[in-house]
């Protein structure tokens, strides 16, 4: 049973952040690209982080935060503030990327290991 | 010149025509991307929570369990755009595949594979950042920006 757990809340707040993804991208159409939409989301979840307001929604919804992009926001802003509480004004510097250095250290090898794999289709 | 001109044959005033249109226009298919964006977003979600629960069965703490999660999500991602499955996916998906970590991996790999030819140094190497770059870079800077405003709030 413990394995099921959370899973709803996830799929309901998951998608509910997808939904705002696509709504700002259909609705300023055509400036939104899906690299801004990353941008914002992950801009965002560092503000929303900062100001305390993500964590409630990690709380609630689980994978449903932490997965979409600002859930990489707001382990970033709270790498940092954790890392000033700990270590001063360097922390700053250190905390943000110390905190998601494994999601960035995997999206650079796995990557590049695919991009070596395979070929492009067409 | 203007009086030579024929007066328009339709007898409604430009605002009546505006309305007409619209009314006539197909239905924006808005409502349509935000149910798929719903539904994919938050199946990929589910899977991600569904991993986080077997990493904590697995003996992994919370935090331990969702960073492994983001990594495993990252290389399925990666994985399906070598495939070139989770473009597929994307063209019905909208905003689905592209907010959730998946599709950061996707904006990694799809870059570098089509510019491949370019070469392993330019090509794959540079391009793996196109949309990643500017990802890193906001949410780096950002999260420096706080940490430097918390330094001195506390």
């Amino acid at each position: 049973m413990f394995l099921f757990q959370m899973i709803i809340p996830a799929f309901l707040v998951g998608g509910v952040i997808c939904v705002i993804g696509q709504l700002l991208m259909d609705l300023t159409k055509p400036s939104f690209t899906p690299a801004h939409v990353l941008v914002t989301f992950v801009t965002g979840g560092a503000i929303l982080g900062a100001l305390g307001w993500y964590k409630p929604l990690i709380e609630i919804g689980g994978a449903g935060a932490s997965v979409p992009l600002s859930g990489f926001g707001y382990s970033l802003a709270k790498g940092a503030m954790d890392a000033v509480s700990r270590e001063g004004l360097m922390g700053a510097l250190s905390g943000g990327v110390a905190a998601t250095a494994v999601g960035i250290a995997a999206a650079v090898l796995f990557g590049y290991l695919v991009s070596i794999a395979f070929n492009p289709k067409g | 010149m203007s009086q030579n001109m024929r007066p328009p044959t339709l007898k409604i005033t430009p605002e009546e025509y505006k309305d007409l249109s619209t009314k006539l226009t197909p239905k924006p298919t808005v409502v349509k991307n935000c149910i798929w964006a719903f539904f994919v977003g938050g199946l990929i979600c589910a899977i991600g929570q569904v991993i986080i629960n077997l990493f904590v069965a697995g003996g992994l703490n919370p935090t331990q369990a969702s960073t492994a999660a983001t990594a495993l999500l990252i290389f399925l991602g990666a994985l399906l755009t070598g495939l070139g499955i989770y473009d597929e996916i994307g063209k019905y998906a909208g905003a689905g595949s592209v907010v959730p970590v998946t599709g950061f991996a996707n904006s990694i790999v799809s870059p570098a594979l089509e510019f491949k030819r370019e070469g392993y140094v330019m090509g794959v190497g540079a391009r793996l950042f196109t949309i990643a770059g500017p990802v890193l870079v906001y949410g780096i800077a950002t999260s420096i920006v706080v940490g430097i405003i918390y330094y001195f709030l506390h």
